[in-house]
């Protein structure tokens, strides 16, 4: 890697942008943990707080347009993932995953906002920590409603199964209930988003390398490669709300499983 | 758990490792967020929906009881209308048969009238004509008489005989009649 740098320096090659990209520098030397992905944490809370408080303060029968924004996305996660999902008793769940898909989202979006750039959700910690969230939701409420012994029992033998299926399906309905869920949940969302922060990454850096390279060609080609780096940011919004929509929607949708009666 | 090495961070890091603080951040981050919503911004939302469904619903009872009441109102006039045109049926008739009666109270009245008058005039041509009869017979008396002291020539001045012999004569012509 510092063989790379020192090259980069002389203006030999291109350094592509690795993981170490990912890893920002604390604001001040004397605060460690406040690294910019935290700052925008933050930023976000406050973002979401504020906007959500504003377009709600009224709750007029007649919405005003800040309000009617604010009550379609409520709405769209409201009916649309927790009702429509769960079912009869999704209104427990709401403000839980209405605080989930904001958050979320924010986050993402931040990933292609102007001088923010930077996903928070590329960092895996933000990701483990939604992850074993609704995790704990999902359990908490399938024992809440069964009992614990019940919810185990289900889980681990699934009901109107033959009897020798249990061999196999025993230990792959627990290692999917206690390790496969809330890692693809996390994974999922920490990796697209710090695929899609890499591979912008790629084409600005490589476009902006290109343009200060002595060869005319390279220069020539360099818009093409910002021009792409433009294109991908849409591709980007597209993945962000994408990712934020499923991340709801699987917690939904692993809250209406416990709640089920028969897994 | 990674710590902050970044300045000397030439080795690749493992981006599935998280920092300790970041999971700290993210945890109270997501937590506060998740208060705030639930305090302020969920039970606002839900009564701007509760609130817009009952007026809607408070919309909809209206106009059926609006409507109730019209038909109510369209079932009473009706009813209004039919007992007018009976009434009005009855009244008409009771006015037929009074005006019958009236014209026929009227009738016999002026039948009486006429039967009166018919009598008054009866009575008085009777009185006349007794009248008539009587100074007829005194006028035709005196002129018999007169008559027939000069046929005969002598004087009738005796009364009693003078009356006598006009009665007969009187008499006399009543049985000719």
């Amino acid at each position: 890697m510092r063989a790379f740098v020192k090259l980069h320096a002389e203006g030999d090659g291109f350094v592509p942008p690795s993981t170490n990209d990912f890893n920002l520098p604390p604001i001040t030397e004397s605060i460690a943990w406040l690294t910019k992905p935290v700052l925008l944490v933050f930023l976000s809370v406050i973002l979401v707080s504020v906007f959500f408080i504003l377009s709600s303060r009224k709750a007029a029968v007649v919405p005003s347009k800040l309000q009617f924004a604010g009550e379609s996305i409520y709405g769209f996660v409201r009916n649309d993932l927790a009702r429509d999902v769960i079912g009869h008793e999704f209104m427990r769940f709401v403000p839980y995953l209405f605080t989930l898909f904001t958050f979320v989202l924010t986050n993402n979006i931040f990933g292609i906002v102007p001088f923010l750039q930077f996903p928070a959700m590329s960092h895996v910690a933000f990701p483990y920590v939604l992850a074993i969230f609704s995790f704990g939701v999902f359990h908490y409420v399938g024992i809440q409603k069964h009992g614990i012994i019940k919810y185990l029992k289900e889980i681990a033998f699934m009901p109107g199964v033959p009897k020798p299926v249990y061999i196999l399906l025993t230990p792959i309905e627990i290692a999917t209930f206690f390790l496969v869920r809330p890692l693809t949940l996390s994974l999922r969302l920490f990796a697209n988003m710090f695929a899609g922060h890499l591979l912008l990454l790629v084409f600005i850096m490589g476009g902006d390398y290109m343009m200060h390279d002595s060869h005319l060609i390279m220069k020539l080609f360099s818009p093409f490669s910002f021009a792409f780096g433009i294109a991908l940011t849409f591709f980007e919004f597209m993945v962000q709300c994408l990712q934020a929509y499923i991340f709801t929607l699987l917690t939904a949708l692993y809250i209406a499983g416990a709640l089920a009666d028969e897994h | 758990m990674r710590s902050f090495n970044f300045l000397s961070g030439e080795e690749p890091l493992n981006p599935l490792i998280p920092h300790t603080a970041e999971l700290v951040v993210g945890a109270i981050a997501f937590t506060l967020l998740f208060l705030v919503l639930r305090k302020a911004v969920v039970p606002k939302f839900e009564k701007a929906f509760t609130d817009r469904a009952e007026a809607i619903e408070g919309g909809i009872e209206r106009a059926e009881k609006a409507q109730l009441e019209a038909q109510r109102a369209l079932v009473q006039y009706n009813e209004q209308l039919s007992s007018a045109q009976g009434e009005a049926s009855k009244l008409r008739e009771e006015a037929r048969v009074q005006g019958a009666a009236i014209l026929e109270e009227l009738r016999t009245k002026a039948q009486d009238e006429a039967a009166r008058i018919t009598a008054a005039a009866h009575a008085s041509i009777e009185a006349e004509r007794q009248q008539a009869i009587t100074s007829l017979r005194n006028e035709v008396g005196a002129l018999a008489v007169e008559l027939a002291s000069k046929i005969v020539g002598e004087a009738l001045d005796d009364q009693a005989r003078q009356s006598r012999i006009v009665e007969r004569f009187i008499e006399d012509l009543e049985k000719s009649k």
